[in-house]
């Protein structure tokens, strides 16, 4: 496990939507170079998390703290936010009909870089760069000549996701259940291109369900959301322990001392 | 305010006032101001007696309120019908045109004077009642293409201006044409000859300046046997209180193997946030494709107007001729569109292709009114039509009005209807991956409009773009 310097560090962190309170309090610390998954049954406030962390307007801050690489993460713009080297790889890619996946790449590309003082990659530039990601993610080229997600099929969509993160290189990485409706081979495919992607500068948040993921993105750390709380933190038997035992025996047994 | 909302609000940029002296007649209409107006232009004694035709015909017309759209009474009686510069030059002299005329063409984008000049489009300028200015005449003149002033057509070309005016919009087709017919000031003339391939893009520029008057510009184009030619029309008009009327009439004329493709850039003030003030826009524009495999093609980019009223249609006579109509109508604010197409299938094997897409910001009603004909004659007909509606914010609405007749069973009609909501999460997907909200409804939106931005020439399709982000911007925050 590395210890390496503090890339995000949630406190406390207490979010509603439509006046229903969904995370009640959550606290994490994520270094550079981590992996870290995040688990729970549905409803627990995982895709929140996720959400809150990516600026999603819907979502109302009501405590806590989040710092990314030493500054205050919940007073940034979505857009900022994602200059700044936050992806979220959506649950739900968004289907954009009419807008071409190669423009709107090379646009969200040209913002991160002009953010970081460097020059803009020009059509040629941007295509090179493209080809080369491409191989990683197995993409047919025709998804980029296709609109953002439109017709897409649910594991095109996924690994559309991918590539669009190894295209823009974030320091933070949030899968959102990239491994729901995938099937074993695409979920190889995509597991492997995030491991490709991983270095010692960056980290990956891995939000899933199913310890199915984790014999292919192995975590350095494993969280069990639970109610909008953190309920219990290991290392990544922690993850085999709950596909044995299942949330509730777990969560039974951890609440029980309380 | 939802994030989208707060994106439509942002200032037309067109609404100047040029401080010219101007010749306006005082307001009212009867043959007495009619005579007047024919007296100006130096026409002929039949046009005149055209323009009285059609007035006495107006007289016993009324306005008419079907349209899906709200607006008080209009005082015929109220307007001005000639308003002009006083120092106009003269015809075949650029350099004389007043320096105030040639800073507004070049504030609107448009510049006249010869060293600035588009290259690859020849402008039409029409400033109020009057043509202020026709570039590369002399040029076009080399291939046979006239391009001109239509007051000038009717004095140096009335063989022409007399076989087709009236033919394709006769003078009492609707009210609103009747009432063009007997007052229009001016407008462009085009013919191209036979077998000519018109050289340069032809384009009119329309500009309203003057307040208390209407604009009532007439434009015609003959395309003749196996030529082609491509037209591009654009207006704007300064910000006032007042609503000022313009009811325009266009006739396009597409012989054997003729293609004319129009296309429509249109900015008229909209009127300001609570609906204040902005131009009426009762246009009727109809093409003919009367002889065999001609091709009419109208693309229109509608973001002006208080209200919007018009139909560009295609009377598709000669056999497999075809008929296109590619449209953009935006209605933010309290702009209120009904626009749409009319497909009148005459001809065997004649096709239609409808491409309507309307968007609605702020208290915008954005309606599409079609009419898709098949006559008894028409034997193996097609029609495709598409129409999509995206709404932006909730307090705005999109009505969708198709009707087909068709009389020959051998016709094949497709339709297809889609309303979309520009959502939060398409924009969030957006920003996340770095663009800023402006950029992301820009791109979105621009998204929705491609099919129809392809159809414009090279050098309008940036402008329209750059339009559309123009009028929606603020709608998201």
């Amino acid at each position: 496990m590395s210890v390496g310097n503090v890339l995000l560090e949630v406190k406390d962190l207490q979010a509603t939507v439509e006046g229903k309170t969904v995370l009640k309090g959550v606290n994490l610390t994520v270094n550079a170079g981590e992996v870290h998954a995040i688990m729970g049954p549905n409803g627990s406030g995982k895709s929140t998390l996720a959400q809150v962390l990516a600026g999603h307007p819907a979502y109302t801050i009501t405590a806590g703290a989040v710092r990314y690489r030493g500054r205050d993460l919940l007073d940034m713009d979505p857009e900022e936010r994602a200059r700044e080297g936050v992806f979220l790889a959506f649950q739900y890619p968004i289907e954009i009909p009419g807008v071409n996946t190669t423009y709107f790449l090379k646009a969200a590309l040209n913002e991160i870089r002009k953010h970081k003082g460097q020059p803009e990659l020009d059509a040629i530039e941007f295509l090179a760069l493209v080809k080369e990601k491409m191989k990683i993610l197995h993409l047919p080229e025709d998804c980029l000549k296709r609109s953002v997600n439109d017709g897409f099929s649910g594991g095109e969509k996924k690994r559309n996701e991918i590539f669009q993160m190894a295209v823009l290189e974030p320091k933070l990485a949030i899968l959102d259940e990239t491994d729901s409706g995938l099937d074993i081979d695409a979920l190889k495919v995509v597991s492997e291109g995030v491991n490709k992607l991983k270095r010692p500068d960056n980290a990956q948040f891995v939000i899933t369900h199913y310890q199915r993921l984790l014999n292919y993105i192995i975590p350095d750390f494993v969280h069990v959301l639970f109610d909008g709380r953190v309920v219990k933190s290991g290392g990544k038997e922690l993850a085999l322990e709950l596909e044995e035992r299942g949330y509730e025996s777990l969560v039974s047994h951890e609440l029980q001392p309380a | 305010m939802t994030s989208i909302e707060a994106h439509v609000q942002q200032p037309y940029k067109y609404g100047f006032v040029t401080d010219i002296e101007s010749e306006v007649v005082p307001a009212g209409l009867n043959e007495d101001v009619i005579r007047l107006i024919s007296d100006k232009k130096g026409e002929p004694a039949w046009m005149l007696a055209w323009r009285l035709k059609a007035y006495r015909n107006w007289l016993k017309m009324s306005e008419p309120h079907w349209p899906n759209v709200k607006y008080g009474p209009i005082d015929y009686q109220a307007i001005s019908y000639y308003a002009a510069p006083k120092k106009l030059p003269k015809l075949d002299s650029l350099d004389q045109v007043d320096p105030k005329l040639v800073a507004t063409f070049e504030k609107l984008g448009i510049p006249i004077e010869e060293q600035k000049r588009l290259s690859g489009v020849a402008v039409d300028a029409v400033f109020d009642s009057v043509s202020v200015a026709t570039t590369f005449q002399a040029e076009l003149a080399k291939y046979g293409v006239i391009f001109c002033p239509i007051s000038q057509a009717i004095r140096e070309h009335a063989d022409l201006v007399q076989k087709y005016l009236g033919t394709v919009v006769p003078y009492n087709d609707n009210f609103f044409a009747a009432l063009n017919s007997a007052v229009f000031t001016d407008g462009s003339f085009v013919y191209v000859p036979k077998g000519v391939r018109c050289p340069l893009e032809l384009s009119t520029y329309f500009r309203i300046n003057a307040s208390s008057t209407g604009q009532f510009e007439r434009t015609l184009i003959i395309a003749d046997e196996g030529s082609y030619v491509s037209y591009l029309e654009g207006c704007s008009a300064p910000m006032r209180d007042e609503n000022q009327l313009h009811a325009a009439v266009v006739e396009l004329v597409a012989l054997d193997r003729a293609t004319i493709k129009y296309s429509t850039i249109q900015n008229w003030y909209p009127g300001d946030e609570a609906g204040k003030g902005g131009i009426y826009n009762f246009v009727t524009k109809r093409g003919k494709c009367a002889g065999a495999n001609s091709k009419i093609s109208w693309t229109q980019v509608e973001t002006g107007s208080a209200i919007t009223w018009k139909y560009p249609g295609c009377i598709l006579q000669g056999d497999n001729s075809i008929g296109e109509f590619y449209s953009v109508a935006v209605t933010s604010h309290r702009q209120q569109a009904d626009t749409g197409t009319k497909m009148i299938h005459l001809g065997k094997n004649t096709r239609s292709t409808i491409v309507s897409k309307g968007i609605s910001a702020g208290h915008g009603q954005n309606t599409y009114r079609g009419l898709v004909k098949i006559m008894k004659g028409a034997e193996g007909a097609r029609n495709y039509s598409q129409c999509d509606s995206m709404l932006i914010g909730d307090k705005c609405g999109a009505h969708t009005f198709p009707y087909i007749d068709v009389r020959n069973s051998t016709a094949i009609m497709e339709h297809e209807a889609s309303t979309s909501k520009i959502g939060e999460d398409q924009i969030f997907y957006l920003r996340q991956r770095g663009l800023s909200a402006e950029d992301a409804v820009s791109m979105i939106v621009n998204g929705f409009c491609k099919e129809v931005f392809k159809e414009l020439p090279m050098e309008f399709a940036v402008e329209a773009q750059n339009l559309l982000g123009i009028s929606l911007e603020g709608s998201v925050g």
